[in-house]
């Protein structure tokens, strides 16, 4: 498989997961070791290290979802995510740069659907095997207003 | 929506005092009004940002006061200056950015120009063009100008109050909240980490009762109590300041103490069997030598410091209309971290903002009291945990602090 469509192939796998409702396969899609942030557009550009969410193992993307699923109280809701192209930005053998435009409209469970986030996911997958998996991913929102709160992850 | 059908009517607390909030206060428009009359506008400072954002001069940021838009600014000076952003003329906006670097401001509707402090320099055509037009001789720039709030700053915060008649900022504070302020500040630069705003769907004042509210913290965050960061039967205790406004929540976490039995009794939901994958969330550093892990401060009527371990932030509470709130975040750490502490600061974000383990729900349930009170704007909050009075207290199984909030309001607003 080339690249292009493997990437693409997972990202949409990974959105699929978050949208189902399966977030505990969710930390399936990144290495033991690796990093996941959300941060946003302002943040970002202005070279802050503090994220609205900050993983740096697999093992700490698993205690969110089981602080999601077991501690934290928070409405039910769903995501919808809608992803654009990904840009590959590099690639060899072992590893892909890449960028993605996302848009999330976050349905309530009374039915109120709203454009939760717009912004970009900015990628390191790790090749092998036929598989890509994320080394990186910061998710990097528009916006610099998060309402009311943020529990799926992005 | 407002409870429009409650509009007009009386203004009257019940009868109980402190331990009864009435709902209309969450959900009027004339109240609302009335905040930004004697609160916002009277004399009370209201924290604007840090000392560091605006380092240099002409460095500025812009913010707000209540619903007023202000400029902080930095002049040649050094000094930092604080104005209304509407310029003189006819009342839009002089600056259009969050922040930056700037000689003076200039509107963009007809470049009435101002320096750092606020001042009026500039008129576009102030003499006309060709003898003709141009604004008449007696108009003098020096009466006219944005208004000039007073500045104080406290260990790098800056505040900003409209008023001539607010107390200087130590004498507002006190000495034990400057204290508290001092022990997280004092011999260190902080250095801003991160911003990032949530919008909470209800009124300002349920957040700064939530904050105030060290009886909630152990049953709504069951993160926060799993962890032993902060149980209701840990040392601590609540300082409330004598105007009741102002507050200090803190806890020392006693590694030794076995699980109480209180707690299991009240079969809360906090006893649920829940381990970290990676526990090096929670890695931290000795920070405070006085071992104290938690402390939630608050200057009335929006501003609070949160030290939680080593999570460090200033949050700044805008109201934006009855119903809906900017929690403006700033995380901090300081320019003297180590490598790794910076980065147990960036891990244990983890726990609050829009995302935090233990604050996430602070997000939601102002919105549950909005959505619940509707249609109930003659009931009542009942505010009975820990006595009827804003004192300070060893036990946190108390309301006393947001009793004190409430002392503070209606005796600022006159309710």
């Amino acid at each position: 498989m080339d690249i292009y469509r493997l990437i693409s192939q997972t990202q949409a796998e990974y959105a699929r997961c978050i949208d189902d409702g399966r977030l505990e396969d969710w930390p399936g899609f990144f290495e033991p070791n690796c990093l996941y942030r959300i941060t946003t557009a302002d943040n970002y550009q202005q070279g802050y290290e503090a994220s609205i969410i900050h993983a740096d193992s697999r093992g700490m993307l698993q205690d969110r979802v089981s602080a999601l699923r077991d501690a934290n109280i928070y409405e039910q809701h769903r995501y919808r995510h809608i992803l654009g192209a990904p840009a590959i930005l590099s690639e060899d053998r072992a590893e892909a740069r890449c960028e993605t435009p996302f848009m999330v409209a976050r349905i309530m469970h009374d039915g109120a659907t709203d454009l939760f986030a717009t912004g970009r996911y900015l990628d390191r997958y790790r090749l092998a095997d036929g598989r890509a998996s994320l080394v990186e991913r910061i998710v990097v929102c528009d916006s610099s207003r998060i309402d009311t709160l943020l529990a799926l992850p992005l | 929506m407002p409870d429009q059908t409650v509009q007009g009517a009386a203004l009257t607390w019940p009868l109980e005092g402190l331990a009864r909030v009435p709902y209309w206060v969450f959900q009027r428009d004339d109240v609302y009004s009335l905040e930004h009359t004697r609160l916002f506008q009277g004399p009370y400072w209201h924290f604007l940002c840090l000392e560091v954002e605006i380092p240099k001069p002409g460095d500025f940021r812009t913010t707000h006061v209540g619903d007023t838009p202000v400029i902080v600014a930095r002049d040649q000076d050094g000094e930092i200056y604080v104005f209304e952003n509407r310029c003189a003329h006819r009342g839009a906006l002089i600056c259009l950015k969050d922040r930056g670097l700037a000689k003076d401001f200039s509107c963009v509707y007809h470049a009435w120009t101002y320096d750092l402090r606020g001042n009026l320099t500039g008129v576009a055509f102030r003499e006309g063009i060709r003898g003709q037009g141009g604004m008449p001789p007696g108009f003098r720039m020096e009466d006219h100008a944005p208004r000039r709030l007073r500045v104080a700053l406290v260990h790098g915060l800056v505040f900003g109050s409209f008023s001539d008649a607010v107390p200087p900022v130590e004498e507002y504070l006190g000495e034990e909240i400057l204290g508290r302020i001092g022990r997280v500040f004092a011999g260190r630069t902080p250095m801003v980490l991160g911003r990032f705003t949530q919008m909470l769907p209800n009124n300002w004042k349920l957040y700064m009762e939530n904050v105030k509210d060290s009886y909630h913290a152990s049953i709504l965050h069951l993160f926060f109590t799993t962890f032993q960061l902060n149980r209701l039967s840990m040392k601590g205790g609540i300082i409330v300041d004598p105007t009741g406004g102002h507050h200090v929540s803190w806890s020392a976490v006693d590694h030794a103490a076995q699980r109480d039995a209180e707690y299991a009794k009240q079969n809360i939901r906090s006893d649920s069997g829940y381990s970290l994958a990676d526990p090096s969330l929670l890695d931290g550093f000795p920070e405070f030598p006085d071992g104290v892990t938690l402390q939630i401060l608050s200057v009335f009527p929006g501003f609070v410091l949160q030290q939680i371990q080593n999570a460090i932030a200033v949050r700044q509470i805008l109201p934006r209309g009855t119903h809906r709130t900017a929690l403006n975040w700033t995380y901090l750490g300081f320019a003297e971290d180590t490598p790794e502490q910076r980065r147990a600061r960036l891990k244990q974000a983890n726990l609050v903002g829009p995302a935090g383990y233990i604050s996430m729900e602070d997000g939601c349930v102002g919105g549950f009291v909005q959505r619940g009170i509707a249609g109930a704007a003659e009931e009542c909050a009942v505010l009975e945990m820990g006595g009827t009075t804003a004192e300070s207290s060893p036990s946190r199984v108390t309301e006393a602090s947001v009793r004190g909030f409430w002392k503070a309001y209606r005796g600022g607003m006159g309710l």
